[in-house]
């Protein structure tokens, strides 16, 4: 195709082009590509067989069990606050707004073993309520709590800010028309504001609960890494790689790999869909 | 002004005092407790503690790691997003949704499939073996795995904003006699620094903290390879509480002051682009 003057002048030449473009890919293929593959083929590396019967062993699946008790808890107590706080951020005009999604952000930049640390500081056997705790027999930290609390603490932004720019930008006018014909609060809520969030809330739930599921540092702190009982998919890993178990650290490894693609798979279909229905509103907008 | 402007909607009072009650018992309250735990000791313990030459070496390469492993992603991150935005090819779309796998694939499994990959009988550690060049187990590793896990940081930030960029001051400077090196650094550079500065710092911030993919390539030897989060593991492992809530400190003193900067340069980065419209 010949190029014409125009193009020339805002792009730049062949060889260029196809230079960055190699090099962005080899930068893919080195950094992401070749670890992604590893955790498979080392994983496999003894064969199907070893492979499953490393997914089958005890403990591995009270990891599993574990990991996926964690999520269950933490994402839809994120996915609540995420609710809450969106609506008051987004639908109000108040004083300490920007504070207050500072705050929320905030767990981003904690440190996941700061995270941990601070149950500890709160609910350990020196801790600020830790004695108390043991006179009435709770255990927290070292046991299933401690762990929810800390898959709690690293995923409570996700959801919320998702939603806020997005409920900013939808404005309120259909939920004032929706209760000025009569719907009540929560009617509105449910039949006119969730449906306009519900990708936005589908995506930040799929990142809370890739987290979730995910998480090891903050995890590792409170779980006192008892095998069988406090260990989630993550810190069974460590345990199985630290044991030069490589065939049992890469199968485990391989299901949180897997989880990772699904994520990433659902994450742009979704993508794609708001960009759909972004370009469909468009054509309406201009139609009409 | 009311703390709160009028508004016809319902639930503004639940709606705050939820999101404030369970911010205070997640987030805000045990980082108090923190704060806390830290006021008993005296400030000489306190820096005694936090000066100790072993943990003094931990800070050395964690920020050294996070500042080498940021510059990486700060011209890959460019690149990637610049290939992305201005050129066809052929799965961009898988390309594209690649980028996000280091926030969707936990820590610890980076963290053994890296260790794994650049150890001396490992894909990438063999290549570079015959010259006697260790990666896994040293330095070199913190920063591969820190590099790993902060790679979408800039592609995110500037991707937008590369996308948004008007094609006509790109022609408007060509028309005017301007090369092409000399649109791209003197009109399309500036428009994206604020966004590539705000990558690079979010990538910064969380390469400090990080800890999971970090330890199993980083051989954890002290005064070479430890980073500063596995001095709190370590702190913690010895029942030191008053050690690990030290050093905490000063990691989150570092956060919060990197959350300012952030802050700051996305504030400039929407007055830059607010300006231009």
């Amino acid at each position: 195709m010949a190029q014409t003057p125009r193009s020339i002048a805002t792009t730049e030449s062949r060889p260029v082009r196809w230079a960055l473009t190699t090099l962005a890919l080899l930068f893919i293929a080195l950094f992401l590509l070749l670890p992604l593959v590893s955790v498979f083929t080392e994983a496999l590396r003894k064969g199907f067989g070893l492979y499953f019967e490393a997914l089958k062993e005890p403990d591995a699946w009270s990891a599993i069990k574990l990991t996926l008790i964690a999520a269950l808890i933490a994402v839809p107590l994120n996915l609540s606050f995420g609710l809450a706080a969106a609506w008051a951020i987004a639908k109000f005009d108040f004083k300490g707004k920007s504070i207050l999604i500072t705050l929320i952000d905030l767990p981003f930049s904690v440190s996941p073993v700061v995270a941990g640390l601070i149950y500890m500081l709160m609910f350990g056997t020196q801790g600020w309520i830790g004695p108390w705790l043991n006179d009435h027999d709770i255990k927290i930290v070292f046991a299933i709590p401690g762990i929810v609390l800390a898959t709690v603490f690293v995923t409570v932004p996700f959801v919320a800010r998702e939603l806020i720019p997005l409920m900013e930008a939808q404005g309120s006018e259909e939920e004032q028309a929706a209760l000025s014909l009569g719907a009540s609060g929560w009617q509105t809520f449910y039949r006119v504001t969730l449906p306009n969030i519900k990708w936005g809330l589908l995506y930040g739930v799929i990142l809370a609960n890739a987290r979730a599921m995910g998480e090891f540092g903050a995890v590792s702190v409170v779980s006192g890494h008892i095998r069988g009982q406090t260990n989630t998919i993550p810190l069974h890993v460590e345990i199985l790689y630290n044991e030069y178990n490589f065939v049992g650290a890469f199968a485990c490894a391989s299901i949180l790999a897997l989880l990772a693609l699904v994520t990433l798979g659902v994450k742009s279909w979704v993508e794609w869909r708001t960009e759909q229905l972004a370009a469909r509103d468009r054509a309406n907008a201009v139609d009409g | 002004m009311a703390f709160k402007q009028h508004s016809v909607l319902p639930g503004f009072n639940l709606a705050l005092g939820y999101t404030l009650l369970y911010l205070s018992v997640i987030v805000l309250i045990p980082l108090a407790a923190l704060f806390f735990k830290s006021a008993q000791m005296p400030l000489d313990a306190f820096w005694h503690t936090v000066t100790d030459p072993r943990l003094v070496a931990s800070y050395k390469l964690t920020f050294g790691a996070s500042l080498l492993a940021a510059v990486i992603n700060l011209f890959g991150g460019l690149l990637l997003a610049w290939v992305l935005v201005r050129y066809p090819f052929p799965g961009k779309r898988f390309i594209d949704a690649m980028v996000d796998l280091p926030f969707a694939l936990p820590t610890a499994v980076a963290g053994i499939s890296l260790a794994t990959i650049y150890a001396p009988n490992g894909w990438v550690g063999q290549l570079f073996a015959p010259w006697d060049i260790k990666i896994a187990f040293t330095r070199i590793g913190v920063v591969i795995a820190l590099t790993f896990v902060t790679l979408p940081f800039v592609v995110r930030t500037v991707q937008p904003v590369l996308e948004d960029l008007e094609k006509e001051l790109e022609e408007a400077a060509a028309s005017l006699g301007a090369t092409r090196g000399q649109v791209f650094r003197k009109v399309i550079l500036p428009t994206l620094l604020p966004a590539l500065l705000t990558g690079f710092a979010l990538a910064f911030a969380r390469a400090i903290g990080e800890y999971g993919s970090v330890i199993f390539i980083a051989g954890n030897m002290p005064f070479v390879s430890e980073i500063t989060p596995l001095m709190i593991i370590s702190k913690l492992e010895q029942y030191d509480y008053v050690g690990a809530t030290s050093i905490a400190i000063v990691m989150l003193l570092v956060s919060f002051a990197l959350l300012l900067v952030i802050n700051g340069l996305q504030w400039w980065s929407a007055k830059r682009l607010g300006r231009r419209k």
